[in-house]
């Protein structure tokens, strides 16, 4: 009896540990999704001016672009997935690579070959557990990315884009990542990047306005050969801010859920130890009390 | 005296945003500068320094930046750059 009452006080002492430690990183997502969010607001004005530019260009001018037209020559597809680095976010990581899955047996029911790269160290163990070959992986920024980390992923994905097919080009980018909606909803995403979806799904929403007729200098075509690349990485750039401020909600909520089932927890075995302390006491009263009747009528 | 908007944007902010007498900046073929009024243009940037001049005349802004692109429509300036490399406008009149 007195065993099963030390047992409950282990339970609700390592209970109470890991409720400090749940609401600890409860405080320090919540606190970071605040940078997080501005950061996402922050790159807002650039991708806006970038994507003006290249409507520009598109709707002006009649030059094509390698990364406006679909390939043919090869069945090769790229599938870019961003996941977190650490766990203690829910199923956030869960998710996205479940979407990732779907897209990528979809992808190859219509016959293509998938090369899969990966960002965040949860997506980067789950498929290297699976044995699965991955193109490219970058890991430890997911939280705060880096406009740097964008570039590197930019540039692997746009150089396999411009690879010839023998080499293992790629014919189109998908990329899948959790969009931040609001502090309770992030969905998990599909977007195709490359090759791009020209000009309609470009332009600016405000189609009030007409796009001035521009002069090009030096001339269209460079000048759409410089834009593109960091059209894609504003692109790629943006949704790896979006996945950092939704990992930050999904952790944030996660560990919220942790602490509250925590707090239950506690409170169960607080009472299931005072039953037990309740259950001895009145055992030994009992032995007491049968033990002086015994003497009592031995007498 | 005319005067036009400009916005300095990088990947990951806004950079300054103001109205200026006139721009000048590192164009693909040589430095461009820009006064209001001027035809809408989309031009590549160099890597090089992004003047800046205040409407009063007072001191010239100044960036060093590694590339990007510059807009012009509308009275409007928007300069992309990739990153700023250094402000340089605190050792103006070098």
């Amino acid at each position: 009896m007195a065993g099963l009452q030390r047992v409950y006080k282990q339970r609700i002492k390592s209970t109470q540990s890991l409720k400090k430690m749940f609401r600890a990183q409860e405080l320090i997502a919540a606190s970071r999704i605040g940078k997080a969010r501005d950061r996402v607001s922050m790159a807002a004005p650039y991708s806006r001016a970038i994507t003006r530019a290249v409507s520009a260009v598109a709707t002006h001018s009649n030059v094509t672009h390698p990364f406006l037209v679909e390939r043919t020559d090869t069945k090769r597809v790229a599938v870019l997935l961003i996941a977190s680095d650490r766990g203690m976010a829910g199923a956030y990581s869960a998710s996205v690579i479940r979407e990732t899955e779907r897209l990528i047996e979809r992808l190859e029911r219509e016959g293509k070959t998938v090369s899969l790269y990966v960002s965040g160290r949860r997506a980067v163990s789950f498929y290297s557990f699976r044995g699965r070959e991955l193109a490219g992986q970058w890991q430890g920024h997911s939280d705060a990315p880096s406009t740097e980390v964008a570039g590197e992923i930019a540039e692997a994905l746009l150089d396999a884009f411009r690879a010839p097919a023998d080499e293992g080009g790629i014919a189109e980018v998908h990329v899948v990542y959790t969009h931040f909606v609001n502090m309770v909803t992030q969905n998990p995403r599909v977007i195709r990047l490359l090759p791009l979806e020209v000009v309609e799904g470009v332009t600016p929403p405000d189609d009030a306005e007409t796009l001035p007729l521009y002069e090009f200098e030096p001339e269209p075509a460079v000048v759409l050969d410089a834009l593109l690349p960091r059209y894609v990485r504003s692109r790629i750039y943006a949704c790896l801010l979006q996945a950092a401020a939704s990992e930050l909600a999904a952790r944030q909520r996660a560990m919220h859920t942790a602490t509250e089932n925590a707090e239950d927890l506690i409170r169960m075995y607080t009472r299931l130890a005072n039953q037990a302390r309740q259950g001895e006491i009145t055992q030994e009263i009992s032995e007491i009390v049968s033990g002086a009747d015994a003497l009592a009528s031995a007498s | 005296m005319a005067t036009l908007e400009v916005d300095l944007v990088a990947t990951d902010g806004k950079i300054w945003s103001g109205t200026a007498r006139q721009v000048i900046a590192p164009a693909g073929d040589g430095e461009m500068g820009i006064l209001a009024g001027h035809q809408p243009v989309l031009t590549v940037l160099k890597p090089g320094e992004i003047r800046v001049y205040p409407p009063e005349g007072g001191e010239v802004l100044r960036w060093t930046v590694d590339g990007g692109f510059l807009s012009f429509d509308a009275n409007q300036a928007t300069i992309v750059v990739d990153e700023v490399v250094e402000p340089t406008t605190s050792r103006a009149g070098h």
